[in-house]
């Protein structure tokens, strides 16, 4: 069997009284792409915070493309190639398009304070190459009519494509999404799933939190469902849709007298 | 659009940056003809201008707000001070004994001394204060300033090193290949005065730090200052070390203060803590805030406008309330505390993102022509 690319085993998060993640695992497959649902306040968004390293764990192990990690810092977590979206999107509103993509290509690159001073000829090159790549970049997503605009000028759904086309600019092994259909029409909506097969043809793996169901279905390859802070199920789309605990989870139990104890998400 | 701005670059930009030269070269001989105080004035726009460039380094790019800046002016003033003057010599007699002639150490060597120590101070300050925003920030800054100030004001007992407030006098000018700087000197018949040759390496070192800020804004680093001013987290999942990045520009805004710092020392040949408070480091700031946070043009503006305003003031103040008034109602110092204020409350409301702000970047759909709208939605597959 082939090792996956990201593997996490055992993973506990507690805040205070909340025992937000109860021996979390997952195990992703190159080329995959990934969902994680479960209803409202599950436990998905502080599992991405973890695996990120915007949260630091109680305990977990963690293991990227075969390289153990301990997600403390998030800055190390996107070097080592996992970049990540946001669910209320997180871009830096002031600065241009362009510029917020080229920002993504930080990590991979090596200028420094002198280099930028003297304008050294490798500081130059390097430049004009982060440029080029992220223009490029803007170009593959469809959103480089936008370059020059600053951030928070664009379109709601662009926004989303720019905050993707930012995470893809660090070249990562893993792309996390958190929610990206969020507040998407259904064309758009048609456009995230079109880009999204288009990114992983491109050899890179998806991890994809959303509540769309029909999203869920028709892109992922497997499903993980977390209620509670625990995994319930794990599995083909198709077999977790039918997973009795699945469906308590999101519709509460049969009973007669019985509450939903949640809304669907 | 990046070639476009290569493309138009050569040419023209040589053609302003002679403007600009022959403009700053004659400007001083013309301010001259009213006065020297009127050069010395341009001499204190040009260092305020340094402080400025490097408070907004801080507080524009990082956006980190900072109100202890002038603590950095003052560690690079007082390291000049230290180096270059008989009081240590005075006061140690070890020194003494191990430099019979006297501590002359020459500006090559001090102020690169001043800028490091600065930028060390800076470290020093930013390393605690990593994961503080906002107020929060501009308290503890605050504090620091005043350390350093009532440092300065009480290190002469036991041991005499900054002579307290009395200050440091007897700070010698600079002296460049043998040019001492704080007497005439004869250009081919002309006489250049000391503070006419202040002005220009005043100038110069302004001209640099302008062209350091511009080369930082457009760099890698640069970006990274602006993605954690406009969302630390993002920036961090971005791959930025946020704490590097962040003690990088508290030393490299620092290292301008020093700069700055230690040309004071030697253009005014005395320091004391006093030319080092609290309103020192609020009027830098309200230089940035005025000319334009985050936008090096609009710092500078702002820098020389605010720094030449008591200069104009004492120069108008009297005669024209004599002229108004009769007498004199309002005093220059006051009235120019009074402008200050006006014009922060009158910024506030009219311009809040100052009087040369960045532009803004395409608030309305700027679709070219050979590109429309049609075929880029397209390409969204």
């Amino acid at each position: 069997m082939v090792e996956p690319l990201l593997r996490a085993r055992g993973v506990n998060k507690r805040f205070g009284g909340l025992q937000a993640l109860a021996d979390v695992g997952i195990a992703i497959d190159r080329g995959q792409v990934y969902g994680l649902i479960g209803p409202n306040g599950a436990g998905k968004t502080t599992f991405f915070n973890v695996l990120t390293g915007l949260t630091v764990p109680d305990a977990g192990e963690f293991e990227l493309d075969g390289r153990r990690y301990w997600p403390k810092e998030a800055h190390r977590v996107a070097q080592l190639g996992i970049a990540r979206t946001f669910q209320n999107i997180r871009l830096f509103p002031e600065m241009t398009a362009l510029e917020n993509v080229m920002v993504g290509r930080h990590a991979r690159c090596r200028a420094n304070a002198l280099d930028a001073v003297l304008r050294t000829p490798r500081a130059r090159a390097e430049e004009a190459a982060i440029r080029i790549d992220s223009l490029k970049l803007m170009q593959d997503i469809g959103i480089d009519r936008y370059a020059q605009h600053q951030a928070r000028t664009l379109p709601y759904g662009d926004q989303r494509r720019l905050e993707i086309a930012r995470a893809l600019a660090t070249e990562p092994k893993l792309l996390a999404l958190d929610e990206p259909a969020a507040g998407m029409n259904a064309t758009e909506k048609d456009g995230l799933r079109a880009l999204l097969q288009r990114i992983r043809a491109t050899g890179v793996t998806i991890l994809l939190i959303e509540h769309d169901v029909k999203l869920v279905m028709g892109l992922c390859d497997r499903v993980t469902v977390l209620d509670y802070g625990k995994v319930i199920a794990e599995g083909s789309p198709y077999d977790v849709q039918r997973d009795a605990a699945v469906v308590e989870a999101y519709l509460g139990t049969p009973h007669p007298q019985a509450q939903p104890r949640r809304a669907l998400a | 659009m990046p070639e476009a701005a290569s493309a138009r670059r050569p040419a023209r930009a040589f053609a302003g940056a002679a403007a600009v030269a022959v403009a700053l070269a004659l400007l001083p001989i013309l301010a001259g003809a009213m006065g020297d105080a009127w050069v010395r004035g341009l001499c204190f726009a040009a260092l305020y201008v340094m402080l400025a460039l490097g408070l907004n380094i801080v507080v524009g790019f990082a956006g980190l707000l900072d109100l202890g800046y002038i603590a950095f002016y003052a560690v690079g003033a007082y390291v000049y001070a230290l180096l270059a003057s008989p009081h240590l010599t005075e006061h140690f007699p070890a020194l003494a004994r191990a430099f019979p002639g006297g501590l002359h150490m020459p500006i090559w060597a001090v102020l690169p001394l001043g800028a490091g120590l600065a930028a060390a101070f800076g470290i020093l300050l930013g390393a605690p204060v990593l994961k503080l925003r906002g107020d929060y920030l501009a308290i503890v800054t605050l504090g620091f300033g005043e350390i350093i100030r009532i440092f300065l004001n009480n290190l002469n007992a036991p041991l005499n090193f900054t002579n307290g407030p009395a200050g440091i006098t007897l700070i010698e000018p600079v002296h460049i290949a043998g040019l001492d700087l704080s007497h005439s000197t004869t250009v081919l018949g002309l006489r250049v005065s000391s503070v006419l040759m202040y002005y220009y390496l005043l100038v110069a070192l302004a001209v640099l730090a302008i062209v350091v800020c511009l080369r930082l804004q457009d760099s890698r680093l640069g970006r990274a200052w602006m993605a954690i001013r406009e969302d630390e987290i993002a920036a961090r999942t971005m791959g930025i070390n946020v704490r590097n990045v962040k003690l990088l520009a508290f030393s490299l805004g620092a290292s301008f203060g020093g700069i700055a710092g230690g040309m004071f020392a030697a253009f005014q040949g005395f320091v004391s803590p006093e030319s080092f408070s609290l309103m020192e480091s609020i009027i830098v700031l309200s230089m940035i805030v005025l000319g334009g946070l985050g936008h090096v043009p609009g710092v500078v503006l702002g820098a020389v406008m605010l720094a030449m305003l008591p200069e104009a003031l004492r120069h108008t103040a009297v005669p024209v309330q004599q002229w108004l008034f009769g007498r004199v109602v309002i005093d220059a110092e006051v009235l120019r505390m009074l402008l200050y204020g006006l014009a922060t409350v009158g910024i506030m409301l009219y311009r809040p993102r100052g009087l040369w702000p960045a532009p803004r970047h395409g608030v309305v759909a700027a679709v070219t022509p050979d590109r429309p709208a049609a075929a880029a939605g397209a390409s969204h597959g």
